[in-house]
């Protein structure tokens, strides 16, 4: 790209610590500890209400944490307000400037850095070529498409050449199509860019799909932190667990390094102790087996096409609903009597009892 | 959409009836009064009208060019006060106290509730002590004026707060790197304009219209002064009403209009 948007190769380290934030009496933020490496494109996932979006305002500078302490590059930037904290920040609405053509809209971050005009519509034009908006310069707000508005949005984020990149669900207000085609781009001039970048998503594959790291949150804390492989092969915790990827949680016995399932024995990921556990099992842990081999008998409750493969929903003999995974060419309909057996891979298995 | 629209919308016959009906209740009053400035004790023609913008007949007129100033210089302070003070403190409740809304509103709404009367018995002690604070003048009406226009200026400035979505424009400015006189003069007033015009120009015709208040506070304004002329030259009050009532209708076109360009759909 031009020189005009070549951020500092480095990145920032940005440090999340030990945040407290709550409203009124509900504590939102229950000390969260976030240490990102500069350059890296981290993703905060979580359900609704989770406090990753509060997270990611307190980053800002949109929100003041009751305690603990924003770092930038190691700096202490806490009590620095939002428009001086050199952030770029893309929003879950739509929050173009009305009243201003898009050239106008992505040039302001400029001119509120007193770059002079001619000089920051220049830059502001190769921000739009960055996203592919460069014919639309002249438009309004009103005459872009959803995507096309979030791209702008983009464009005027990142051409003041912010430290951070913040983007809270960006893309949840985007078509299906857009939302995948969109975030792919954000990831490609994130790395062009190098710049650090948090997301907040509450969509576990687009957080999968395009970061370095992916913090899983529940109830204002940070459940699980790692690459999205980790997250999908080593859940920590149950919720990383549900969260992430599907899992059926099922029922089964513990014995050494090994849990009983459905009268199967299958090898568990980490050790623990021998009892009643509840196992997580991922839909391609399951396998659909002929009827004189072992596994349980089973009734098909759902079945869908998914392109190259089905996810069928079954209801095992004891009761138990679990996800099977299999060829598309495998035909199934809602009633089919058929028989599931569990793949030989290691599973995450947790004491019953503690499981809510 | 289009079918439901069709259905609950009038149909052309019966906006016809009502359009004509409406104009006739307006027109009548108008009319008989125009027609009443042309008698000429013979007949009809301008003679009144050219007697009223004579310069020889100033004196008798004074009083009117008194009040009409007085009452423009008020309509600027009290708009001046609408965007001051009103406006801004909208904008700071709906950014930072969402939860005092309604309690704001309801207290915007209140006057329109109070008789001017009422209103009176209240402030003549409050201006015994502005009359000796900042003078006698008529542009202290203002304060008063500004309490009785609130109704009015907020429900057209809510109803362009409502229209955008003021925390995120906010956020995203202040994002970007704007102070907080940056985020309301270049995106929210743009934002708000019409609005703030509406607002603007209903508080001015409010001003132009009120009488009770002036008249009891012992104030000269263009409606108390139209009463003396009117003991005086009964054809004078009439042409002066009928141009006020012109100019207040001038508004509410430009308030119509206003409300009808939104932004940026009228440009390419």
């Amino acid at each position: 790209m031009t020189a005009a948007l070549d951020l500092q190769p480095e990145g920032t380290r940005v440090e999340l610590r030990t945040i407290r934030k709550s409203f009124g009496e509900h504590v939102v933020l229950h000390g969260l500890d976030l240490d990102i490496a500069p350059g890296e494109f981290v993703s905060l996932l979580g359900p609704s209400g989770c406090g990753k979006t509060t997270a990611l305002r307190v980053l800002a500078g949109l929100e003041t944490a009751d305690s603990g302490a924003v770092l930038f590059g190691g700096r202490d930037v806490s009590a620095v307000p939002v428009n001086h904290r050199d952030i770029g920040m893309v929003f879950q609405s739509y929050s173009l400037f009305p009243h201003l053509r898009v050239l106008d809209n992505v040039a302001f971050g400029l001119r509120r850095r007193k770059v002079a005009g001619g000089l920051a519509k220049q830059r502001a034009g190769v921000a739009l070529d960055l996203v592919g908006l460069a014919d639309f310069a002249d438009r309004f707000p009103h005459q872009l498409s959803g995507g096309q508005q979030q791209r702008v949005a983009l464009a005027r984020a990142l051409v003041t050449e912010p430290r951070v990149l913040l983007l809270d669900e960006p893309l949840s207000a985007l078509d299906a199509k857009v939302r995948v085609s969109l975030r792919d781009e954000i990831r490609q001039i994130q790395l062009r860019l190098g710049i650090t970048t948090v997301f907040v998503t509450h969509d576990q594959e687009e957080a999968l799909a395009v970061s370095d790291r992916v913090a899983v949150m529940g109830a204002g804390q940070i459940e699980q932190i790692g690459t999205p492989e980790d997250l999908y092969l080593r859940p920590a915790t149950a919720l990383v667990a549900e969260f992430v990827g599907l899992s059926s949680r099922v029922a089964g016995v513990a014995i050494g390094a090994k849990a009983i399932v459905f009268g199967q024995e299958v090898p568990l990921r980490e050790p623990i102790a021998d009892g009643p556990v509840e196992v997580y099992l991922r839909p391609e842990n399951l396998l659909l087996v002929g009827p004189n081999e072992p596994g349980v008998d089973a009734v098909v409750a759902e079945s869908s096409f998914l392109g190259s493969f089905r996810r069928t929903l079954v209801r095992t003999a004891d009761d138990t609903l679990v996800r099977v995974q299999h060829p598309a060419t495998d035909t199934v309909s809602v009633g089919d009597r058929l028989r599931v057996s569990l793949a030989k891979v290691p599973v995450l298995a947790r004491p019953a009892q503690l499981v809510p | 959409m289009a079918v439901v629209s069709a259905s609950i919308a009038p149909s052309r016959a019966t906006r016809a009836v009502i359009g004509v009906t409406v104009g006739l209740v307006f027109a009548v009053p108008m009319v008989s009064t125009f027609l009443y400035t042309l008698r000429d004790g013979t007949g009809y023609s301008l003679v009144n009208w050219a007697r009223v913008f004579d310069p020889a007949n100033s004196r008798v007129l004074a009083p009117i060019w008194t009040g009409l100033t007085n009452s423009l210089v008020l309509a600027v302070v009290t708009v001046g006060l609408v965007l001051v003070l009103l406006a801004p403190t909208m904008i700071l409740v709906n950014l930072r106290f969402p939860g005092l809304r309604r309690l704001f509103e309801f207290l915007v709404l209140l006057p329109i509730s109070i008789p001017a009367i009422v209103l009176v018995v209240g402030l003549a002690p409050i201006y015994l002590v502005i009359g000796r604070s900042v003078g006698t003048g008529a542009w202290t009406l203002a304060f008063a004026y500004g309490i009785t226009v609130l109704p009015f200026a907020f429900r057209s400035i809510q109803a362009s707060i409502d229209a955008i979505d003021l925390l995120t424009l906010t956020e995203a400015a202040r994002s970007l790197g704007a102070s907080w006189p940056s985020v309301i003069g270049l995106v929210l007033v743009p934002n708000l304009r019409t609005g703030l015009l509406a607002a603007s120009l209903i508080s001015t015709a409010v001003v132009l219209g009120e009488f009770t208040i002036a008249s009891l506070l012992n104030r000269a304004v263009l409606q108390t002064s139209l009463l003396v002329v009117s003991k005086i030259d009964t054809y004078a009050s009439a042409i002066f009403t009928l141009l006020s009532l012109a100019f207040a209708f001038g508004l509410l076109i430009v308030i119509g209009r206003a409300g009808r360009f939104n932004t940026g759909t009228d440009r390419p």
